[in-house]
């Protein structure tokens, strides 16, 4: 019991301390060799930042926010939806997945451009960059998982006359799901990145603004802690979507799956 | 070349057949073809019950245990055992107490909750057989299933099941590499040569019923299984050649 008490704590404790000191590390850097804020400000400064632009910084937020989650939604949704195709015709597989890869090996920086002239809705077109950047974890994940099943138990289905559907339902989503969740906590980043692009391709193009543009513009008046503050801000949100994703991973896998297990198992 | 020859197999209705050969010699070809799980590549599969005279079982008729225990992590053992008849659409309170009264029988009680990886393999081994039970099989084939568990749990499943077939005479075809496993079980043993593989020798095990592990001991025991390792050693020098 004991030694798993302090492993849990030093967990926290570790990182929580290496911050610690390297944030005063760069504190009294920047004082003792008087390095001015536009260069490298002091992280006092960058807090004092966050707190007097916190609130506009935090709309931002939520418009950049906004985009992400749903991205991800989209790309959970038709990502597994792509998926499930895959798995039931090979054909179908066979001749889309090289269009899948190719959006995906496409950056999306370059074709974000595009994506804004032609979807006009700004909304929509940073939803577009943001889905495209996304969704690929998941169906290459989840396609994986639907070719994963266990090879007797497929013949036991049909030993006892299962249908494909039956199939599908009861055999290889169940098998799917964990690998589904691994290409979600992936996107989950990524829709967060591909939000962030977007956002930078589109610049002022946007009616609301979000956190990319406030970086922007940031960096334009030369506002350097307040460009600090916007990306710390997008730094938490990543790690946040992260762990609410691996926390729902560990909730749904919780009773069967190695990944999830407890760590007192052996 | 073939894996099998031409194999002419009658299974007498409520008899515990055991194929016993070398490895590679399609005894798991074989069940499987048996259950309709492979095809022969040559001929066809003509399956008759000696006793019904001809046709083919329907699906559910057949109970199959493989030799991994093949259960769903993501189930419990209940739902594991419930599986035939979720697939067959009929989930009512009838089926639900015929899952219990065959967890039961497997000696699983109180594990109904629990998630195969909480169980031993003896333990997943028995909610492999229930789940084969549940919709009481006219044939029940089980290809090697207690190969991978220890001597102790192998001898306590061997007792279970014999105990299962003695109370119920569900006609059961069983693989094995293991002769002292096939005579303790069986009424009859089929012996098998490798490539290409056939029915060398029929054995019928004269012992009396019901079998207790004192068996294991006893001459007319020692006596058949010397005579089985015999025409196996055969077997096997005739497939070497």
């Amino acid at each position: 019991m004991r030694p798993r008490r302090i492993s849990r704590l030093w967990r926290v404790a570790a990182p929580l301390a290496l911050g610690a000191f390297f944030l005063a590390l760069w504190e009294v850097v920047v004082r003792v060799e008087n390095i001015p804020p536009y260069i490298l400000p002091r992280p006092l400064a960058i807090a004092g930042s966050l707190w007097t632009d916190g609130p506009s910084l935090l709309s931002a937020l939520l418009v950049t926010l906004r985009v992400t989650l749903a991205a991800l939604a989209a790309a959970a949704v038709l990502g597994g939806a792509i998926a499930v195709l895959f798995s039931l015709s090979r054909i179908l597989e066979l001749s889309l997945f090289p269009y899948a890869v190719i959006l995906q090996v496409t950056p999306i920086v370059a074709i974000a451009p595009l994506i804004i002239i032609w979807v006009r809705e700004p909304f929509l077109a940073l939803l577009v960059c943001a889905w495209i950047v996304a969704f690929f974890p998941i169906v290459a994940n989840t396609t994986v998982g639907l070719n994963s099943v266990d090879r007797n138990l497929l013949a036991l289905f049909r030993l006892y006359g299962a249908s494909q559907v039956q199939v599908l339902r009861y055999l290889k989503l169940p098998t799917a799901l964990p690998y589904f969740l691994a290409g979600l906590r992936i996107s989950g980043g990524l829709a967060l990145i591909g939000a962030v692009v977007a956002e930078f391709v589109a610049g002022t193009g946007g009616a609301e603004t979000g956190l990319a543009f406030r970086i922007l513009e940031a960096g334009y008046r030369l506002a350097i802690p307040r460009l600090f503050a916007a990306l710390f801000l997008l730094s938490l949100t990543g790690i946040v979507i992260y762990l609410v994703l691996d926390g729902l991973s560990r909730l749904l896998l919780r009773h069967w799956h190695e990944s999830a297990l407890e760590e007192e198992e052996e | 070349m073939a894996a099998l020859e031409a194999i002419n197999l009658d299974i007498t209705e409520g008899e515990f057949l055991s194929l016993v050969g070398p490895s590679g010699c399609g005894k798991t070809t074989l069940l499987r073809i048996i259950a309709g799980l492979a095809e022969p590549s040559q001929g066809d599969r003509r399956l008759s019950l000696t006793t019904e005279g001809g046709g083919q079982l329907p699906s559910g008729r057949i109970g199959f245990v493989f030799q991994d225990p093949t259960l769903m992590p993501w189930s419990t053992v209940f739902d594991n055992a419930l599986l035939p008849f979720r697939i067959a659409g009929r989930v009512g309170s009838a089926e639900r107490e015929r899952v219990r009264e065959e967890i039961r029988a497997v000696g699983l009680d109180g594990f109904e909750n629990a998630y195969p990886r909480q169980l031993s393999g003896g333990m997943r081994m028995r909610v492999s057989i229930a789940r084969a039970l549940v919709t009481d099989p006219d044939l029940l084939l089980l290809d090697e299933p207690f190969a991978a568990l220890d001597e102790i749990t192998r001898m306590a499943l061997n007792d279970d099941l014999l105990r299962l077939w003695e109370s119920r005479r569900t006609t059961v075809v069983f693989v094995t590499h293991s002769v002292f496993e096939s005579v303790y079980l069986s009424t009859r043993i089929a012996v098998m040569t490798a490539r290409p593989g056939r029915i060398a020798a029929n054995l019928p095990v004269e012992l009396p019923r019901p079998r207790e592990r004192t068996l294991r001991t006893s001459p007319a025991y020692a006596a058949i299984c010397a005579a089985v390792s015999e025409e196996l050693a055969r077997a096997m020098a005739e497939g070497s050649q």
